[in-house]
């Protein structure tokens, strides 16, 4: 039968995805960029909506919670893939409020009056059957991909308004975006970018040589020269794996330092994140608040006998607290980290936010 | 001893003097006498018989008048010029002559020190220009400075180093040298300038096989001493001379192979001083002998006694159950960890490393070995770590006179990151150590290592293996930054447990001392 065929090969790509995410979790990162995840995360949640049996808007939100609860439980750390499906039940939503024909707006806020004049909790049980709301999910679903496929090129065209001639910017570690960006303000103006290399992964490396290939005077320094030549730095561009919702960073092991070396220097610390970064997540406590990737990067097996009395430590990410960040550069322009939580209530809806 | 400082001094002032003379006999073909009257002014010398028995004889006028101030004498050498206010100014002059003198008198009748009291005979007009002059390693792009060394390492038959790769252009006036290609490779076998302990020296410091401030100082005095142990004065000359004319090619050619560090270069010091200081009637074997004891005292003074010193007052600031972090591999702060070990204080330590150079690596094993209990991390968790710290431990290479702690790179990060955390940083240091230069910044004084050092090599591929091809990429290896006094709460000193704010105080003291 076609539909077992097409079911089958829909639960392979989901397997295939997930096997994906957890071998992701090697200390180089994931496999793929977070907007390639993003991405194939919405890809397969557009599928699930095309393929899987459902007839009212709560069977299909109730499908989907269950798929990206698999999803994130395959790699906790990877919080785009949370992010999308928080995103795709959104989407779904509104789009039912839409075809039952009230506004969005009054659905969406919680306030005070509401709830006194509702008298209890909304009584939305999404249980009504519309003819279109496939097609319109799907189309919505579209939507989103497109703007998926656009971000990079939507941070990069602001590159020319925060970068000007003879700067000297610093970044860590390697990161797509910030990549793109400077390599757009490249084109128009002349400036240098210092990489600091990340240690013990040193990914910093390959951004240096994707940067100098695009002639931009680049220069590799070791993370512990990062506050010895912050005092010549004009900015601070960096990119990150997830944006908490106080405004506070997840990002690579080092940023909390440079961020800091920023602050004693007054130099502004620029993040630049695609909207598909952003969490309702706040940081938590330090033991699921950090991943840890095998130690034998930072003191490998050759050094014999001392490693079985030493305890060795090599965590990926470092908290940036808000206060230490400038401005947020993301698809939709820029903000201040102090905005964050606003974002939040556009692309998500509080009932979702533990899925 | 006077007799000899004098006429060095003699000697210096004579040449200043002659080179006035010289420029006032062009100026007096050319301008007015005016002006002439005025560098006399500028030129007074101290009076002592011997100036003016030798000072006369060097000025190109005839003056044959037996003035006291000789600098006066081309004045009155030259021929009765026509203008009127001439004579007054002569008067004016001689007054102002006589008054200098009288401030010189007076001053040497003041009980100050026997050197001190030539220094206070020198024209106040004079003391002002004592800038000490810039060290060649830090004018690397000034041309005229790189032509100079190059024709002083001929002079003393040492091969010039070359640097190696695409320089950063914020220093592009320091040194960049290559590990593989060392001094050595350029000198002939065997070598009649330098003596063998030196060039094995040399190899050592540039491959990188003695590092860390007291070790290269110890083996730099060791070296020292078979040097003495070797020497023969050659005869018509004095060994306190020609000892410390020896060492200076063996000086120009260790700073070729690494720059010196600021505790050799005050252990330099205070030999040449040592040698310098010896009679000239002390017969060879038993200046040589004094030498000997006087190297191996200030051995066992500055570094091994003052080791003891600190370590006992660091260990008043250990206490049970803290959480210790270090850095890199500091020999004092190891021996602290280690007594305090010793002394049954329970502790454990934290040892944060960093790239290219992993010398934390070491210090981990000289601990584990020891038995205390370690958790080693890289500079870049130090966010991660600093909540469980209790005490931060940092060694420094130097203490510079405005309070800044000069150190290995990744030593300002750490007291920064832990001042954020509120964690005490306290900073080890022999008084050894502290100099006198100042500096604000780790970019106009430092030192880059081999920029290969930065390329690593994961899962067979090397990233950076082609930096040099390509024109845009640089690699930059610094070893040195300076951590501003804020961050420090307390430096530990064989002189007792200072605050950061006070080292000017302590060279001043050790400079009355001497």
């Amino acid at each position: 039968m076609p539909g077992a065929d097409k079911e089958a090969d829909l639960t392979e790509r989901i397997e295939a995805f997930l096997a994906d995410l957890k071998r992701g979790g090697c200390g180089t990162g994931p496999i793929r960029g977070s907007g390639e995840t993003a991405r194939e995360t919405t890809a397969l949640l557009r599928k699930v909506t095309a393929q899987a049996r459902w007839s009212s808007a709560g069977d299909l939100m109730e499908i989907i919670r269950k798929e990206g609860r698999r999803m994130t439980a395959a790699q906790p750390s990877e919080t785009t893939v949370g992010n999308m499906v928080l995103r795709v039940l959104k989407i779904i939503r509104e789009e039912y409020a839409r075809s039952r024909g009230s506004s969005e707006e009054t659905d969406q806020q919680e306030s005070l009056h509401k709830l006194l004049t509702s008298g209890g909790l909304s009584e939305e049980n999404f249980r009504q059957h519309f003819v279109h709301l496939k097609a319109n999910v799907i189309e919505a679903i579209n939507e989103l991909l497109t703007e998926l496929d656009g971000t990079t090129d939507n941070i990069a065209m602001q590159a020319l308004e925060h970068i000007h001639s003879n700067e000297v910017i610093m970044t860590v570690g390697r990161s797509r975006t910030v990549e793109a960006f400077l390599k757009d303000a490249a084109r128009k103006r002349k400036f240098h970018v210092i990489v600091a290399e990340c240690a013990p992964f040193c990914q910093g490396h390959e951004m240096a040589t994707n940067l100098s290939k695009a002639s931009i005077e680049t220069t590799v320094i070791a993370d512990a020269a990062i506050f010895a030549v912050m005092s010549r730095v004009n900015k601070v561009i960096i990119g990150t794996q997830t944006v908490l919702a106080n405004g506070g960073l997840r990002a690579v092991n080092g940023t909390h330092t440079v961020a800091l070396a920023a602050r004693h220097h007054s130099t502004p610390l620029i993040v630049c994140a695609p909207m598909f970064k952003l969490s309702p997540q706040f940081p938590n406590e330090e033991d699921t608040f950090h991943k840890f990737v095998s130690p034998h990067e930072v003191l490998p097996f050759t050094e014999g006998e001392i490693l079985s009395k030493v305890n060795v430590h090599c965590p990926v990410f470092d908290y940036v607290p808000p206060e230490l960040i400038t401005l947020f550069i993301s698809n939709i322009g820029g903000n201040a980290p102090s905005y964050i939580y606003r974002l939040m209530s556009e692309l998500y809806h509080p009932e979702d936010h533990d899925l | 001893n006077e007799g000899k400082e004098l006429s060095k001094e003699e000697k210096q002032r004579l040449r200043k003097q002659k080179k006035q003379q010289k420029k006032q006999k062009e100026r007096k073909n050319e301008k007015s006498e005016t002006e002439k009257e005025k560098t006399p002014v500028s030129l007074l010398p101290p009076p002592r018989p011997v100036a003016t028995q030798k000072a006369p004889s060097a000025l190109p006028a005839p003056a044959s008048a037996p003035i006291p101030v000789p600098a006066s004498a081309p004045f009155h050498s030259s021929p009765a010029p026509s203008p009127a206010d001439k004579p007054a100014k002569s008067k004016a002059e001689l007054k102002a002559e006589r008054r200098a003198r009288q401030e010189t008198d007076r001053a040497a009748k003041q009980p100050g020190s026997s050197s001190s009291g030539i220094k206070t005979k020198v024209p106040l007009s004079e003391l002002n220009p004592v800038v000490k002059r810039l060290p060649e390693h830090v004018q690397v792009d000034d041309p005229a400075v790189v032509k100079r060394l190059a024709k002083k390492l001929e002079r003393q038959q040492i091969p010039l180093r070359s640097d190696y790769g695409y320089k950063v252009s914020l220093f592009s006036h320091l040194h960049q040298y290559s590990r593989k290609a060392p001094l050595t490779q350029q000198l002939s076998i065997p070598s009649t300038v330098i003596h063998p302990s030196i060039v094995r020296l040399g190899l050592q410091y540039s491959q990188g096989i003695v590092a860390g401030s007291n070790a290269r100082s110890v083996a730099l005095l060791h070296a020292f001493k078979q040097v003495i142990r070797d020497y023969t004065t050659p005869p018509n000359e004095e060994l306190s001379r020609d000892l410390v004319n020896k060492l200076k090619p063996y000086i120009s050619f260790l700073n070729q192979c690494r720059p010196l560090s600021a505790s050799m270069g005050n252990a330099i010091k205070y030999i040449k001083k040592e040698i310098s200081n010896i009679p000239s009637q002390c017969k060879e074997e038993e200046a040589k002998t004094k030498l000997l004891t006087c190297i191996d005292r200030y051995i066992e003074e500055k570094i091994v006694l003052a080791a003891k010193a600190i370590s006992k007052y660091a260990i008043e600031k250990i206490s049970d159950g803290d959480v210790i972090l270090v850095y890199g591999c500091s020999s004092l702060v190891n021996n602290i960890l280690c007594e305090a070990f010793e002394k049954s204080r329970k502790f454990r330590v934290i040892v944060v490393d960093s790239r290219p150079r992993l010398e934390g690596r070491e210090a981990l094993r000289r601990l584990v070995q020891r038995g205390i209990s370690c958790t080693y991390v890289l500079i870049s968790a130090l966010s991660y770590i600093l909540p469980e710290v209790s005490k931060v431990f940092l060694g420094a290479h130097a203490l510079l006179a405005n309070g800044y702690v000069m150190s290995r790179v990744g030593t300002s990060q750490i007291a920064l990151v832990a001042r954020t955390f509120n964690v005490p940083v306290l900073v080890c240091c022999e008084t050894y150590k502290f100099c006198e230069k100042v500096q604000t910044d780790s970019f106009v004084s430092n030192e880059l290592d081999d920029p290969d050092d930065l390329m690593v090599t994961r899962k067979g591929k090397t990233q950076l293996e082609n930096w040099q091809d390509v024109s845009s990429l640089g690699l930059l290896n610094l070893v040195y930054d300076v951590t501003p006094p804020d961050f420090v709460d307390l430096v530990i000193t064989d002189l007792g447990m200072i605050p950061c704010t006070s080292v000017p105080v302590v060279l001043r003291v050790k400079n009355l001392d001497q």
